[in-house]
């Protein structure tokens, strides 16, 4: 083994000097010869038909090099691929609708782009844009997903006939037997509505192509750079190895960043291509609120069945779910909230449908959570409700309902967002919830402290609420790890990199592998020259996926250099051990060979290789697992409300969370801490709000209020470790678990902080939607 | 229009138009990208630079505006990336970054902060970055790198 054992250790990043210095290559600041800038002119209705576009202005303008239409992009005018197909169930209903590169004929939600300029500059573009002039039929917008299904509602896809995407049923079980058993019957309509990702970085494509090597090189803000790489190479009609798309440092992606293709996506490059010129398109905020995706509301109509002694006998949901208008990535998030419903809890019967509805809005596809908060959410609420009307203790509820650790792996046979069977592979709920009681002081809580600041006429609450995580799913990624003569380590993986610390965690797994330090391991992500096979990042899979691939390729070179090390060194590999950059005879610290001298022998300019062999001290592997991962948490909070203004302000934040075996436990502590610090958002201060006409009013950071430093508390963490009997590392996915319980926990803590003066059923909140409740 | 000003120490002298924004200046006629863009309206602070050694929001001006001033964005910090500044230095140690794309706006907030600071609370430091927004962090790390970097500037005052 290693000398050093860095799998597990709070390493501080490689990356970060890049970053602190303003060093680290973002695609705005990819700036080439002779570049071009793209304009869009966008729609400013959310629904209405295009009598007649006039771009005569705009093209006279000095300093505009073209501008396109719909009509003017020919053959290359088709709709954009499905990402993800319906899944394999029964009586599906799928009708399949994907997002188009320019408007034609119609327009169906506000910012969706009509003509595009390409200018000198920036600000060319930008004014070129003011000099168009389109002519649109305002019709009635489809806004409200409840209206949008009444049978004079209008259209968003005129030959449809009606609003429907989608209609998915499953089960488990028979709720039905279920409800003739039960001493207890729920029932309540919950509404929960997430926000947008906004990552600090807008998005951005910057392309080129090379007439002379007939090849197209694009820099892109994209969390899945091969299957951009892919898919721009089948629509341009160039082979894959003509185009090479590197995702540089991406300032946040949070789950928009993997839609494809976005409109600009497809133009930019296709316009260099036609121009002979590269060409830049830097989207700005207020693009970013209506042409990025968005994730929205569902409404669940939700029937639970309880056992007087609180068990959950079965569940009955259905809901409905926001497409906006157009849906390429399939049904992925209502499929999540649909699976993410059940929990950690051991419920035999359940009866979910889904209508995914069209509307006039801006797409949605996955942000961090992916709908899982809205099933969240509704499981949670339940809880809540039935604790409270059958008189149980909110933990022990939660207790009572845990799938028990001998019951793993746990199948709740409906399928999941991978089209695999909902299985849980491991689990241990109880000590989670256990350790998060004990950290909150939840007894103390409620014989001392609530009571005591009720007596001051201070509103304390707690919420406590429990969850589970897929992550970690399929297909497959793969890496390439290579010792170089430098006695430095590469590697190479085709997922794209947002902030996780790729360039660290994938450093330690390598270095205990190969027996470097960490400093000396260098990572590429993204960049389909170096490896063009892979998935991308998302559903929190890269650590799982990724990681294990190059775990797999590390050990592949680890034999490597074993093998070469022992003809050399005329000793069985059994009595070597590698450490400090160098493979060395056990016992005998002076009979070494430096690993990048080896690498050079591996690698000889003279002699022969011997047959069956390959030259270096490289390796390329996959992995790709058999299904998800799930992990899970608890989290537990303190909140004090103002009874004159309904401001929440949360006193203390607890997090117990099981992902398995831990890479570096400080990356995580930041993953979960900027999880927590999103769902807040989410629970309290975010919210797209769209009138009657489909326009957004909370388009801009005045309006849609990000948390600061002033409404995110610290966050207290602790883990329990379950590991993963799907992977070697024994690793489960982190990624979206801080953002996923934390609407359900706020509705529960201010419900609890108002002495249940109200029941709460929605989210987001605010202080005048409490206001407005309470009154 | 002709402009003359200092940045990093650095005299450039340039031909602009006056509408240029000064963020577009730093980032796409000098090459210093460094200064990053998130909402140009002034409020996610991303865009953070000193001027005349106060914080800046770079979107918000015009490059004529800095005619004849004395500007640090976040290449003059440090001298390479063997050699950070203590308060680039913390943020390293304290995880406080994670895209880092907010991050040159952090610490060109924080610089005349943690001068002025030598033992800041968590209060002063919360509200000295709350005109910052952080989509990754949750801020938590970010508050404890104020705080190891307000020791390493004043050292361990």
């Amino acid at each position: 083994m290693a000398a050093t054992q860095f799998f597990g250790e709070r390493i501080k990043r490689n990356e970060d000097p890049r970053l602190l210095t303003g060093q680290a290559l973002f695609t705005d600041d990819v700036n080439l010869p002779d570049m071009l800038h793209a304009a869009f002119y966008r729609s400013q209705y959310a629904h209405g038909r295009i009598l007649s576009i006039d771009t005569s202005m705009a093209q006279e303008m000095a300093g505009v090099v073209a501008v396109y239409t719909a009509a003017d992009l020919g053959d290359y005018w088709q709709p954009g691929p499905l990402l993800v197909p319906p899944p394999p169930v029964k009586d599906i209903v799928f009708n399949q609708r994907t997002q188009v590169p320019l408007a034609k004929d119609k327009v169906r939600f506000v910012g969706e782009p009509i003509v595009m300029v390409v200018a000198e500059s920036r600000y060319i573009a930008e004014d070129a844009t003011d000099l168009i002039f389109v002519d649109i039929e305002p019709l009635p917008a489809v806004v409200g997903l409840a209206a949008a299904l009444e049978p004079d509602a209008a259209l968003v896809h005129d030959e449809l006939g009606n609003n429907i995407s989608a209609h998915v049923v499953q089960r488990k079980g028979r709720y039905e037997a279920a409800k003739a058993q039960a001493d207890h019957i729920i029932n309540r309509t919950l509404e929960y509505d997430h926000g947008i990702a906004a990552a600090m970085e807008n998005r951005g494509v910057v392309a080129q192509w090379d007439r002379r090597a007939q090849r197209l090189t694009m820099w892109d803000t994209t969390q899945a750079p091969v299957f951009v790489r892919n898919g721009m190479a089948a629509l341009l009609g160039l082979s894959e190895n003509q185009v090479r798309v590197i995702a540089p440092f991406i300032g946040g992606g949070f789950g928009p960043k993997i839609m494809m293709f976005y409109q600009e996506e497809v133009l930019v490059p296709w316009a260099a291509m036609k121009l002979d010129r590269p060409v830049k398109w830097i989207e700005d905020r207020s693009e970013n609120f209506v042409a990025t995706t968005h994730e929205r509301s569902q409404t669940h109509t939700v029937e639970a069945a309880f056992s007087k002694d609180g068990r959950i006998l079965g569940i009955h949901d259905v809901f409905l779910h926001d497409q906006g208008a157009y849906a390429p990535y399939g049904l992925t998030v209502a499929l999540n909230s649909q699976c993410t419903l059940l929990g950690p809890y051991d419920i035999e019967n359940y009866y979910s449908e889904f209508t995914a509805v069209f509307t006039n809005k801006t797409i949605v596809t996955p942000y961090r959570g992916a709908g899982r908060q809205h099933g969240v959410f509704v499981v949670e609420r339940l809880l809540d409700i039935a604790a409270r009307e059958l008189g149980i203790d909110k933990a022990e509820i939660r207790r009572r309902n845990f799938i028990p650790p001998e019951k793993f792996p746990y199948n709740n046979e409906i399928i999941y967002q991978d089209f695999a069977p909902l299985k849980y592979d491991s689990g241990n709920y109880e000590p989670v919830l256990n350790k998060a009681l004990n950290m909150i002081g939840y007894d103390d809580f409620y014989q001392t402290l609530q009571p005591q600041a009720r007596a001051e006429g201070r509103q304390l609450g707690l919420g406590l609420v429990a969850y589970v995580e897929g992550t970690g799913i399929g297909p497959y990624e793969g890496a390439r790890v290579q010792v170089t003569s430098s006695g430095r380590v590469s590697v190479a993986t085709g997922i794209g990199t947002q902030g996780q610390g790729h360039f660290t965690s994938f450093a330690q797994i390598v270095a205990d592998q190969v027996g470097v330090d960490v400093s000396e391991v260098d990572l590429v992500t993204g960049d389909t020259d170096q490896f063009h096979w892979g998935a991308g990042t998302f559903a929190s899979r890269g650590a799982v996926v990724a990681g294990n691939a190059i775990n797999e390729a590390a050990r592949d070179v680890r034999q490597k250099i074993l093998k070469l090390a022992s003809d050399l060194l005329e000793v069985a590999e059994e009595d070597l051990e590698l450490g400090n950059g160098e493979v060395r005879v056990k016992g005998v610290p002076d009979r070494a060979i430096p690993l990048g001298q080896l690498a050079q022998q591996a690698n000889p300019m003279r002699g022969a290789v011997k047959p069956g062999t390959e030259p270096g001290l490289e390796a390329t592997n996959y992995f790709g697992p058999e299904y998800g991962a799930t992990a899970s948490g608890v989290h537990a909070m303190i909140v004090e409300v103002d009874p004159d203004t309904m401001d929440v302000q949360i006193l203390r934040y607890v997090v117990v969370h099981d992902c398995g075996e831990v890479i570096n436990p400080l990356i995580l502590d930041g993953q979960i801490q900027g999880g927590v610090a999103q769902g807040i958002g989410n629970a309290f201060y975010e919210q797209i709000i769209y009138n009657e006409q489909g326009q957004i009013l909370t388009g801009s950071f005045m309006d849609y209020l990000l948390p600061t430093a002033l409404d995110v508390p610290n966050v207290e963490i602790d883990h329990e470790t379950t590991p993963s009997p799907l992977n070697p590392l024994g690793i489960k996915g982190a990624g979206e678990a801080g953002a996923i319980p934390t609407g359900p926990l706020f509705a529960q803590a201010v419900e609890d902080a108002l002495n249940h003066q109200i029941e709460i059923r929605e989210i987001p909140l605010s202080p005048s939607k409490l206001w407005e409740l309470t009154q | 229009m002709n402009i003359s000003l200092s940045i990093n120490t650095k005299t450039y002298e340039r031909d602009v138009e006056p509408r240029l924004l000064l963020s577009d200046f730093l980032r796409h006629e000098l090459g210093l990208t460094g200064t990053h863009v998130g909402c140009e309206q002034g409020v996610c602070g991303a865009c953070t630079v000193l001027f005349d050694g106060e914080p800046v929001r770079s979107c918000l001006m015009f490059a004529v505006q800095a005619n004849g001033h004395e500007l640090t964005t976040v290449e003059g910090l440090a001298e390479s990336q063997a050699d950070l500044h203590p308060i680039q230095q913390a943020f390293w140690e304290a995880h406080g970054l994670q895209c880092g794309f907010c991050t040159p706006g952090f610490l060109m907030t924080l610089v005349p902060f943690v001068a002025a600071h030598p033992n800041p609370t968590e209060a002063e430091i919360r509200e000295a970055i709350s005109g910052n927004l952080c989509r990754c962090t949750g801020y938590q790390h970010i508050v404890q790198a104020v705080q190891i970097a307000a020791q390493k500037v004043h050292g361990g005052a």
